[in-house]
């Protein structure tokens, strides 16, 4: 197949050898594909296609939670025996919230994002003809589907799919005998996601690799956009924190299925005491959140990248900070793997540890705090082009902050005493991860699906699809931390049998149908997209007067990327508007010898020779001045 | 493209949507079919209501597409007449600015309507910390928020594409870098610091003298209380002693397990501080006070305490709510299965001597039943806990 040939023969040797002759058929062209750029559209239509399924349940439960004592026979129609009588199960409900909260955060903000832009940019930004490993890359693709597969299996099974909550705490996820849920719906859930993580770290090894050893000539690790940085810490927290959660689930398994203890103590079910002694329940939770802490900044830093990049080529300015938002990727990197214990303040952890855990967590507002300004700055006196990606990048900017800043009151062990586990929670992490994640995705695919189908995708329905999804994402959130300060805990199946919580029975119909707004206008993105895919408008070479290098490359896709030799980078990928250019942007493949009268002492710092040549330019330049 | 031609075949299209027709065909036969044999145990949908959403729906997608159409015209004709054609950078400048101010305005209605709608005042001494710690940390969050969004959205207004500007080239200022790295981070020092030694004094969870001992032991789903009888102490438990009239499985091989007391409302004598000693049985769950700004998690295998003192009698908590119904509870908060939604229990906050009437009113929890478990000979025993109760008394 030809993606091996593009690794086995090398960049040389390449070009001779050709693509032509070799025979792709259908299925080595879109199924078995080793080509990144198909990879990370089957990735991209994967993963839209698992948001829209995590999205419908999303709005079963929402319709539980609105109209909690009327009956909607068309569910039972739908799910038969888990919604009987017109209403959803108790059980069932909380099925709905759990395989809501795995799609979410691991199947689509986990590998949709990282998967779909660190396929696509990686090699395209910073001008490699492939992954590292093709091969790899594509298996990490097929496990990835597989992993769905049985995720959305769960469904089919007599007793439903898992319900313990996404985080699946044992000893309720670890014994069959405590809810329906935690029969094989929950051994269908470990199952997938240890393929799940497979897929992952399959992905990730490629993506460091490919970035620390196959950049063009010039591409040194400061002339990389921000989304490769993004994608590239990523990828490092995804291989040092994913395996993590594989042992917690091993162990899970073996204290579900060969009688083993690592989870369970002391365990009373139906009036009979379990031979279980010796374990600690909390123990998994430390593995869990060892993982799942930095799991929230692998779905976060991909949509900070993106956003970063579309919001410079957007205003028209470079991003303001370029070296000050890296180093806070970095700091996030390095401090997300040392807070895991702010999930756990209440759960019977020594409360020493979480202070210092709180201390670690409060730490960790900086680099975010830093990003913000930096993004508010390179706004700041830009020529602001409102593309449907610049939108989303603002709306993905707005969550951050409106989210972020919660994140504040639930760091701080004191407060999270009252908060922990209600819908504050909720609330503080659908704007922060959840929305601005999604909004980052959908950036990303609004501006580079020029890149993928080599067609534009109509602006107008763009508009109405961020706006419709954006106000529709405040309305549902925002209420929602005011019911959390009223106390109220999170994944309740119904708010009628507390007096105290019937009053915010008339904002819960509110939110939903907020909630069923925002995603019906996903059919205007659906729409939009496929439309696009098969009619939309051809697109030019470089359609935003992009920097970087994939707008370097043809609109039709080839393997290897460029048709001849990989272009050469002289220059970081944001000079837009710089003072004197004859455009208003310069990619990184002009020399600065082609722009004498744009250059900047401050762009020879470690190039005297160059700096020389700029003095003596700027010299002849006012003599000549001077002589008119 | 072999995968456009693919789509664009126009029999494996026709074939697709007769497979369509007829396997939506079979499968409304087969639900009809299903429904007519279960009988009338499955509601029956109404399939005109659904119908009318969906038709709903498919109208205002029409809408879009003839407003979606006749923009187009419109900026068609204006480009006709020679003139630019509609501006949408300005569009969409405008759309933010007054989204700003609307959502300015959301937010404002949300805190004074929805804020209101919230807790009332900490019922503990603890809880008052934390509340000042709240208010504190809103007041600054919300000014930054505030600044931020209208900052975000001004920018975007002001900033608006123009084909007569260029943008100002400004890569980076270290200056100002510095400036929002050093504040951000000194202002969250100052709540760490405050944050962790408030976090402290309330996890000092050390017996002092005169500390009321209350077991709160969660289990799918329901909530057991235990008080100490006149010794002031609970006895030991260990869960393979569990029967089915021993529900938590006290020792009592212990004297101290002897006047244990079993309860059914959580009675809490004001001002004076209570340990709660929490545990579960069979799966996690949270003992969640939300009044009292109490919450630990119940957790089998590992016994937590949280230690507070309640300040608000629930009497005049009802008459300063102006609600004569009001009630303290506890709640489960972490997921526990299907019944977690409904895992309460009430707790009364009253005076010394209303607790004291209370308490000698419970049962103790070596109930007569489990004597006879337990194969206790004595037969004056009842005559033991009668005395017991007279004690409590004195």
């Amino acid at each position: 197949m030809s993606t091996l040939a593009v690794h086995d023969h090398g960049v040389a040797h390449h070009d001779e050898h050709g693509h032509e002759h070799h025979k792709e058929t259908f299925v080595s062209k879109y199924i078995f594909s080793m080509d990144h750029k198909m990879i990370a559209k089957q990735f991209l239509i994967t993963g839209i296609t698992m948001a829209v399924i995590a999205m419908i349940l999303s709005i079963l439960f929402r319709i539980q939670l609105a109209y909690p004592d009327k009956t909607f026979p068309l569910l039972t129609t739908l799910l038969g025996h888990f919604a009987p009588n017109g209403r959803i199960s108790t059980e069932f409900y909380l099925s709905l919230v759990t395989i809501h909260g795995t799609i979410m955060v691991f199947f689509v903000l986990t590998a949709g994002l990282s998967g779909t832009f660190a396929n696509l940019l990686i090699p395209l930004q910073i001008g490699a003809r492939d992954m590292a490993s093709p091969f790899m890359n594509m298996l990490s693709y097929w496990f990835f589907f597989m992993a769905s597969v049985v995720m959305l299996s769960s469904f089919f099974v007599q007793k439903g799919p898992a319900s313990g909550g996404w985080t699946i705490y044992p000893p309720l996820s670890a014994l069959p005998k405590a809810m329906p849920g935690s029969g094989e719906g929950m051994t269908l859930w470990l199952i997938s996601m240890v393929m799940f993580v497979a897929s992952s770290l399959m992905g990730g090894i490629n993506y460091v690799s490919t970035v620390l050893n196959m950049r063009t000539k010039g591409m040194d690790l400061w002339k990389m956009p921000l989304t490769i940085w993004a994608l590239f810490l990523t990828a490092i927290l995804g291989i040092l924190a994913f395996p993590v959660l594989v042992a917690g689930v091993v162990l899970l398994i073996f204290d579900r299925s060969f009688g083993t203890s690592f989870y369970l103590s002391d365990i009373v079910l139906n009036g009979v005491a379990q031979p279980y002694e010796g374990g600690s329940p909390i123990l998994f939770q430390h593995l869990f959140w060892f993982l799942g802490h930095p799991e929230v900044y692998i779905v976060i830093m991909p949509a900070m990248g993106i956003s970063s990049e579309v919001m410079s080529v957007n205003s028209r300015k470079p991003i303001f900070g370029y070296h000050a938002m890296v180093y806070s990727l970095i700091g996030i990197t390095v401090l997300s793997f040392i807070v895991w214990g702010h999930h756990m303040f209440v759960t019977g952890m020594n409360p020493f540890l979480g202070g210092v855990f709180m201390i670690t967590t409060l730490i960790i507002a900086v680099p975010s705090a830093v990003k913000t300004f930096n993004w508010l700055a390179t706004l700041w006196r830009g020529n602001i082009r409102f593309t449907p990606a610049m939108l989303f990048a603002i709306g993905m900017v707005s969550f951050f902050i409106s989210g972020g800043l919660t994140g504040i009151f639930l760091g701080n062990a004191a407060l999270d005493i009252n908060l922990h586990d209600t819908y504050f929670v909720v609330a503080h992490f659908h704007l922060v991860m959840g929305s601005a994640a999604i909004f980052g995705m959908l950036a990303g695919v609004y501006h580079w699906f020029p890149k993928m189908f080599g067609k534009l995708m109509d602006e107008k329905l763009g508009y109405l699809h961020f706006w419709l999804t954006f106000i529709g994402a405040y309305l549902v959130f925002f209420p929602m931390h005011f019911m959390g300060l009223d106390g109220v805990p999170r994944r309740y199946y119904a708010f009628t049998e507390f007096a105290s919580m019937q009053k915010w029975l008339t904002i819960n119909t509110f939110i939903t149908w907020a909630a069923i707004m925002a995603a019906l206008a996903q059919v205007a993105f659906l729409y939009n997209f496929i439309t696009s895919i098969f009619a939309g408008k051809k697109t030019t070479q470089n359609p935003w007067e992009s920097n970087t290098l994939e707008w370097t490359t043809p609109v039709e896709h080839l393997h290897g990327n460029w048709p001849g030799e990989i272009p050469t980078v002289y220059r970081w990928p944001y000079d837009y508007s710089k003072p004197g250019a004859e455009e208003d942007f310069i990619p990184q493949t002009v020399p600065f010898s082609q722009t004498m009268s744009s250059n900047l002492p401050h762009d020879f710092e470690d190039n005297p020779a160059g700096l020389e040549a700029l003095n003596k330019f700027n010299t002849t330049l006012k003599a000549e001045e001077k002589v008119k | 493209m072999a995968f456009k031609k693919l789509i664009n075949s126009k029999f494996i299209l026709s074939f697709f949507a007769a497979f369509m027709l007829l396997g939506t065909n079979l499968l409304m036969a087969q639900t009809a079919a299903a429904a007519a044999g279960t009988g009338d145990e499955a509601p029956q949908v109404d399939w005109t209501g659904v119908a009318y959403y969906v038709l709903l729906f498919f109208l205002v997608c029409l809408g879009v597409a003839v407003i979606g159409k006749i923009l187009k015209i419109y900026d068609l004709s204006l480009k006709i007449q020679g003139k630019k054609g509609l501006k949408w950078n300005n569009v969409m400048g405008v759309i933010c600015l007054v989204f700003l101010l609307a959502g300015l305005y959301g937010a404002y209605w949300s805190f004074t309507v929805q804020g209101s709608m919230t807790l009332p005042e900490a019922a503990s001494i603890h809880g008052v910390k934390v509340d000042e710690m709240f208010t504190v940390t809103t007041v600054l969050t919300m000014f930054v928020f505030f600044v931020t969004q209208i900052l975000l959205f001004g920018f975007l207004f002001q900033y608006r594409h123009s084909d007569k500007r260029r943008a100002h080239f400004l890569p980076h200022d270290n200056t100002i870098e510095k400036i929002w790295t050093i504040v951000p981070a000194i202002v969250l020092t100052v709540l760490v610091v405050f944050g962790f030694f408030t976090w402290q004094s309330i996890m000092d969870t050390h017996q002092v003298k005169g500390d009321l001992n209350v077991d709160i032991t969660g289990h799918q789903f329901a909530w057991e209380l235990r008080y100490p009888g006149k010794d002031g102490k609970l006895g030991p438990k260990n869960f393979k002693l569990v029967t089915g009239s021993n529900k938590l499985g006290v020792d009592f091989k212990k004297k101290s397990s002897f006047d244990d007391l079993s309860a059914d409302t959580m009675y809490l004598p004001v001002n004076k501080p209570v340990r709660l000693n929490i545990e579960a049985q069979d799966v996690i769950h949270s003992v969640y006070m939300p009044h009292f700004r109490v919450q630990l998690n119940a957790v089998p295998g590992l016994p937590t305490v949280f230690r507070f003192t309640p300040t608000i009698t629930t009497a005049k908590m009802r008459t300063d709510l102006n609600d004569p119904t009001f009630e303290y509870l506890v709640y489960c908060n972490k997921i526990c299965g299907g019944g977690h939604y409904n895992m309460q229990k009430i707790v009364r906050v009253v005076s010394e001597a209303e607790y004291q009437t209370w308490l000698s009113h419970q049962k103790p929890y070596l109930s007569d039943a489990l004597k006879k478990e337990l194969h206790f000979a004595d037969a004056e025993s009842p005559k033991t806990v009668s005395q017991n109760r007279l004690a409590l008394n004195n």
